[in-house]
């Protein structure tokens, strides 16, 4: 709903930025009330995408629900899997095996990777430098090859589930996986030349967007956001989970408090993912179980239940009514690409999760976004907004 | 179904909660019930001193729960008495360690005090309870709908709203 402009200011004027403006990244809308070029109130205007995704999930069985996980967060598939899967396996203690945690941090790594890319490509357009979108989109196509690879799909893979993953890698996944790794630092060093060395990138988006150390933990901002103001938290470091804890990797902190550092932070971020995608790789090569030996989770082979009946009733069952879950309360969260993912999932003993509440990264970045913006130019508002990397499916779920 | 399997080197011990028995001597009135479950704390707490409370674990330096992650609705149905409960998912960056405080409403009367003042966070996450819900936060700066249209009806997070034709 617009706001009346006050009569007596006649310079201000109220302007609608979006919804389906490019830079907003997908249906974000923002009113700006502007004196001149600059912006005196900005109040976004959000739930365009709103589609009901934590009513759907009370309907879906236990298992069921990864596949709408997934398209939450559509830039971030695996990380929002994981979680959910992460929060059901607490709540029935149960562990996933070695090779489905190295599963599960190799392709969360690669999704990292393959999001930041989307933000990095989309970012610098929305600055002005178009060449950069064709470069990154070319090697996140590779990415999502090897999605393609190894679990069938694009965007919306549903690979993880509780108790492991979906299947093992399929056999050509390694040779693919190690060529585009290999690859991959030179072409995050030519990404580096093109834009981060460029005057007029710079210009844009340095000092621009500040929020200051206090106000970040205020606003609960996590992930790149959070640490390109200066607080060192990953929870990757701080709670780690899927065996993060034995991978060596940096956590990049800048405290600009401005676009720039939460530039700087992704694109190393980028290279410390890399790092831990090759190690995860390398342990791939040992052969291994992927899914919890448990009796619900892991299905009965296929050749067992041809030859004995109580084998074929227990698929049936598993397969037709689902598994409960003890009755419980738990809250996970993991380090998504955006920031905090968090799962509060409620089981009240039933087939279904009684509910399921998702703590979205973007949804409380974004409500800091009036505090960045206001007092600064219409044109670094678009900045701002690449630079807090929102996905508005994450934010309106 | 008997070879054993090589599980990673777990790290069950995260995330880490608080242990909330030397909060519950300083606000007797206020905290109903300390349960641990599936290794997190959940403090059962009135609406009656939610502010004290809250800002007492902001700042108390051993406690310093700076971070406020989420704050989760749920609707115990229809027939419930109380119907919603709000869990607030608290963090401390300081220390590491987080803590959930849950509070009971009866349906007749669903308001709690808004957290806007403690953490700048609550403001969207507070609109989306609203929203979903029909939760009221007393003393919020702009408690509007938030993801639904303004003039919509009713809410859509609650258990007698149908999953569709509505």
């Amino acid at each position: 709903m617009l706001r009346k402009p006050d009569p007596l200011a006649d310079t201000q004027m109220t302007i609608s930025l979006g919804p389906q403006h490019p830079s907003t990244h997908g249906v974000l809308r923002l009113e700006l009330v502007l004196d001149g070029e600059t912006v005196i109130r900005a109040i976004p205007d959000i739930g365009y995408l709103h589609t009901g995704i934590e009513k759907t999930m009370e309907k879906e069985k236990w298992q069921q629900v990864v596949t709408v996980t997934c398209r939450m967060d559509y830039l971030n598939s695996f990380g929002n899997d994981l979680g959910y899967c992460l929060a059901v396996e607490k709540l029935m203690g149960v562990e996933a095996p070695k090779r489905a945690q190295d599963l599960r941090v190799l392709f969360t790594e690669l999704n990292r990777l393959s999001s930041h890319l989307v933000w990095f490509g989309t970012h610098a357009m929305d600055i002005g430098a178009m060449t950069a979108f064709f470069y990154a989109f070319v090697h996140r196509e590779k990415i999502l090859d090897l999605y393609e690879c190894a679990t069938g799909a694009r965007l919306h893979q549903s690979y993880f589930i509780i108790g492991g993953t979906r299947w093992d890698l399929p056999a050509n996944f390694i040779d693919l996986c190690d060529e585009f790794l290999k690859g991959f630092p030179q072409f995050l060093d030519e990404c580096k030349r093109l834009v981060t060395g460029n005057k007029i990138f710079q210009r844009r988006t340095m000092g621009v967007g500040i929020i200051p150390k206090e106000s970040a933990i205020s606003w609960a901002l996590s992930g790149p956001t959070i640490r390109g103001s200066g607080v060192n938290w990953d929870i990757r470091k701080t709670e780690p989970y899927s065996g993060y804890d034995t991978y060596d990797f940096k956590v990049p902190v800048y405290d600009g408090c401005d676009v720039w550092s939460r530039y700087l932070v992704r694109m190393d971020e980028m290279e410390e993912s890399w790092k831990i995608c090759v190690e995860a790789l390398k342990r791939l090569r040992e052969p291994g179980e992927h899914m919890a030996n448990h009796p619900k989770l892991k299905l009965p082979e296929r050749d067992l239940m041809k030859k004995h009946i109580d084998v074929m009733i227990h698929h049936f069952l598993v397969a037709s009514e689902g598994f409960t879950v003890p009755i419980g309360e738990v809250y996970q969260s993991i380090e998504s690409a955006r920031g905090e993912i968090g799962f509060y999932v409620v089981s009240d003993g039933k087939e279904r999760p009684y509910r399921v509440h998702t703590r979205a990264p973007s949804f409380v970045n974004l409500s800091a976004l009036p505090e960045m913006v206001e007092g600064s130019l219409l044109a670094d508002v678009v900045a701002v907004i690449g630079s807090i990397d929102i996905v508005l499916g994450d934010v309106d779920r | 179904m008997s070879e054993s399997i090589e599980r990673a080197p777990s790290a069950t011990q995260y995330p880490r909660y608080v242990d909330a028995s030397q909060v519950r001597g300083k606000f007797e009135t206020t905290i109903e019930e300390v349960i641990e479950a599936v290794s997190e704390v959940t403090v059962i707490a009135r609406r009656d001193g939610l502010v004290a409370l809250m800002t007492h674990l902001r700042d108390e330096p051993s406690l310093r729960f700076d971070y406020l992650s989420d704050i989760a609705g749920l609707d115990l149905g229809e027939f419930a008495s109380p119907r919603f409960a709000l869990s607030y998912h608290l963090y401390s960056l300081t220390h590491n360690h987080r803590l959930r405080i849950k509070v009971l409403l009866d349906e007749e009367d669903p308001r709690v005090p808004t957290m806007c003042p403690l953490w700048k966070s609550a403001n969207w996450l507070e609109r989306e309870i609203y929203d979903m819900f029909g939760v009221t936060f007393d003393g919020h700066p702009d408690l509007r709908r938030i993801l639904m249209p303004v003039d919509y009806e009713g809410h859509p997070l609650r258990k007698d709203f149908p999953i569709k034709g509505y």
